[in-house]
């Protein structure tokens, strides 16, 4: 931004004023958008809360998480719904932060964590271990995040040949994410039918089995890495202006993008392995806080509140506005999937990244 | 240099062919039960013979004969997509096109009752064709048209939107999922006559279209304004390739499930082999496809004895590193 001001053509450049303000305008923009998504989660939130086989009142609510036992409230509201919304909602903000740095680093929307194989890492260990070991709890999801981080680790090292060419690790992480896949394929295929259903998680991403004891791990890996990413964020941007551009900015490129990588592949690991791979949130929060906030400005947070709202509306969709319950993995792919394909059309024709 | 390539030629034929006659032999002999070759001539000379060798090996002759004819149609629907795109990196698995053909066959089981192959094929075929064209207008949208990287984005993303579709028609409907199953990995271990007697035509007819358009590909490759000036009518011989590619993996698809992997890594190798020429690359990608498939079924039942390991799986394992290979390499956007 300071490097556009700077720009030497009086002529052609506006006045800075102008700029100035218009700057001004984006930034107060990108606030009303972030504190609408807040209220957004917080109400989704207690919606969920609220909202189930029976209907809790929202004073209900509130008096059970401030600790008091309600008769009939307690135990679905506090037991049931609470860690499956905290799930949701920690797992949603992952997704989301992890798809848009990818998306932002690599310089291509479509190039997210669920695109490019690296929640397939996550599941396909998670699955190995479950049914292959007869494990089960926070071994499998410990299990989970270190196969993410090795799978990355093993993309992002194959990719790596005089520098990290984005479009060569994204190709190489599809062809790595189809054998994983494969591989997801066949564990279940000889599983038998009553495992099937705990692993079918594993493929499409369920809140069905969230439970207490998952959601510490999830939690200390949002609070540690996203500020880390909030941090990052502002050298993400001018990676974003290529590699040459960042390096005469001032930024070291590779260790920017190595401490990215980490970062957003820990957080999409760690809620994979607390909920599986929901479909299309990594994929779709970055690019819809990229229409709401508008261009420039930093769509980390508005993505990571994003990637939660995705994730609680289709849970909450997937259990009761349909007449089966679906795993919420099916509902964020079946939605996603038109929004995806129009994505794909404008992203070609207006050329961008590519 | 020209006596060096013509001799290559001829001595990869050699042996490409042994090679598959051997993976053929193999697959015939090897299984839960081991076959010597002396049952292996009774079960073939003698019709009235009986004991267990020789049933083991009359139900593996339909499944080698799959294996082959699909990894043929796979390894000829690669090449003749890689060609059609300009693009290193088109395969039917990458694409998405086997995914389109399984989620239109699980839309036949679940809503329409559909069950017997002669009609599911169909939808497979229909669903391949809508997949691909689909994929192909995502990818080729925009500025620098269908580059490998746009069009394997495209390819992946769709199939992943694919995907959740088949999973949100197949939850609620559990008696479904145990049919479905096959059609998640591809195998060729549900072999039988009446199967390869559905898709054979298909076949057959997309074979002699892609062998039919190799000189067209050979102008294609050129650039479509020289292509157009050798006389050559560039809608025609692309679209009659795309068909036949379609024919070829969808019919492959619909016997035998997604099988990824053989479409792209062949006609790499049989490129490094025996140069560009289309003419050359397609038959000999149907060769080394069928050879590859059907040393993949073999390899899949050796080391997982007693059990299976779906041929779909090892050409997964097999071939991705080669994707990562030709990724690697450093100029991934010429073909």
């Amino acid at each position: 931004m300071t490097a556009l001001l700077r720009t030497p053509s009086p002529s052609v450049a506006p006045p800075v004023d102008s700029l100035r303000t218009a700057r001004r305008r984006r930034g107060r923009r990108r606030l009303t958008v972030t504190a609408v998504l807040a209220v957004l989660t917080l109400a989704l939130l207690l919606l969920c809360l609220c909202v189930g086989n029976t209907f809790s009142r929202p004073d209900e609510v509130l008096r059970v998480l401030l600790g008091q036992t309600v008769p009939g409230a307690s135990f679905t509201v506090g037991e049931l719904r609470l860690p499956r919304a905290l799930t949701g909602a920690l797992a949603g903000i992952s997704f989301g932060l992890s798809g848009v740095t990818f998306q932002t680093m690599l310089r291509n929307p479509l190039a997210s964590p669920d695109i490019i194989g690296v929640t397939a890492g996550a599941s396909a260990a998670a699955v190995f271990a479950i049914l292959v070991l007869g494990l089960g709890g926070a071994v499998v999801s410990g299990i989970a995040v270190v196969a993410g981080l090795a799978v990355a680790a093993s993309i992002y090292l194959l990719a790596r040949r005089g520098g990290v060419l984005g479009s060569r690790l994204i190709l190489i992480g599809i062809g790595v994410g189809a054998m994983l896949h494969a591989v997801i394929s066949y564990l279940l295929l000889r599983s038998s039918p009553f495992e099937v259903a705990a692993a079918l998680r594993w493929l499409t991403g369920s809140l069905n089995e969230a439970f207490w004891e998952g959601i510490p791990p999830l939690a200390i890996a949002v609070a540690a890495l996203g500020p880390l990413l909030g941090i990052l964020s502002r050298r993400l941007h001018i990676l974003e202006l290529g590699d040459e551009t960042a390096t005469s900015l001032g930024v070291n490129v590779d260790r920017t993008r190595l401490l990215l990588v980490l970062a957003a592949v820990g957080l999409a690991a760690f809620a994979t392995a607390a909920t599986g791979p929901i479909a299309f949130v990594a994929f779709l929060a970055g690019p819809i806080a990229a229409r709401l906030i508008g261009p420039g400005g930093s769509r980390v947070l508005p993505s990571a509140l994003l990637g939660a709202i995705l994730v609680l509306a289709s849970d909450e969709i997937g259990q009761f506005a349909l007449g089966t319950r679906f795993p919420v993995g099916v509902v964020t792919g079946v939605l996603g999937a038109p929004y995806l394909i129009y994505l794909l059309i404008r992203t070609n024709r207006s050329g961008a990244s590519l | 240099m020209t006596s060096a390539r013509s001799l290559r030629r001829p001595v990869a034929l050699v042996a490409v062919t042994g090679l598959l006659v051997i993976a053929a032999a193999l697959s015939v002999a090897f299984g839960a039960r081991i076959i010597t070759v002396h049952e292996l001539l009774t079960a073939f000379g003698d019709p009235g013979s009986n004991g267990i060798a020789e049933a083991a090996v009359r139900s593996r002759i339909p499944r080698t004969i799959l294996a082959v004819s699909v990894g043929a149609a796979l390894g000829l629907s690669g090449a003749v997509f890689q060609a059609v795109t300009r693009n290193p990196l088109a395969d039917p698995g990458i694409l998405g096109i086997n995914t389109g053909a399984s989620l239109a066959v699980v839309c036949g089981i679940a809503f329409l009752g559909i069950t017997a192959l002669p009609q599911y094929i169909w939808l497979a075929l229909g669903g391949a064709a809508i997949t691909a064209v689909l994929v192909y207008l995502i990818g080729s949208a925009g500025r620098g048209g269908a580059t490998p990287i746009k069009l394997a984005l495209a390819g992946a993303a769709v199939t992943a939107a694919l995907s959740s579709a088949i999973s949100a028609v197949l939850l609620p409907r559990i008696d479904v999922i145990t049919r479905f199953q096959f059609w998640q990995v591809g195998s060729v271990a549900g072999a039988d006559w009446s199967g390869i007697a559905v898709v054979t035509p298909f076949l057959v007819l997309g074979a002699v279209l892609a062998l039919l358009g190799g000189r067209g590909l050979n102008a294609l490759a050129l650039g479509d304004e020289l292509a157009a000036g050798l006389g050559v009518r560039i809608a025609r011989a692309r679209i009659l390739s795309a068909v036949s590619g379609v024919l070829l993996c969808g019919a492959a698809t619909a016997v035998a499930g997604p099988i990824a992997f053989v479409g792209l890594a062949v006609p790499h190798i049989v490129r490094l082999l025996v140069g560009s020429d289309q003419r050359w690359v397609l038959p000999f990608s149907a060769l080394g496809g069928a050879m590859l498939l059907t040393a993949a079924d073999v390899i899949g039942r050796v080391i997982a004895r007693p059990g299976e390991l779906e041929a779909g799986i090892v050409t997964a394992v097999i071939g991705a590193p080669v994707m990562i290979v030709i990724a690697r390499r450093q100029r991934i956007r010429e073909l």
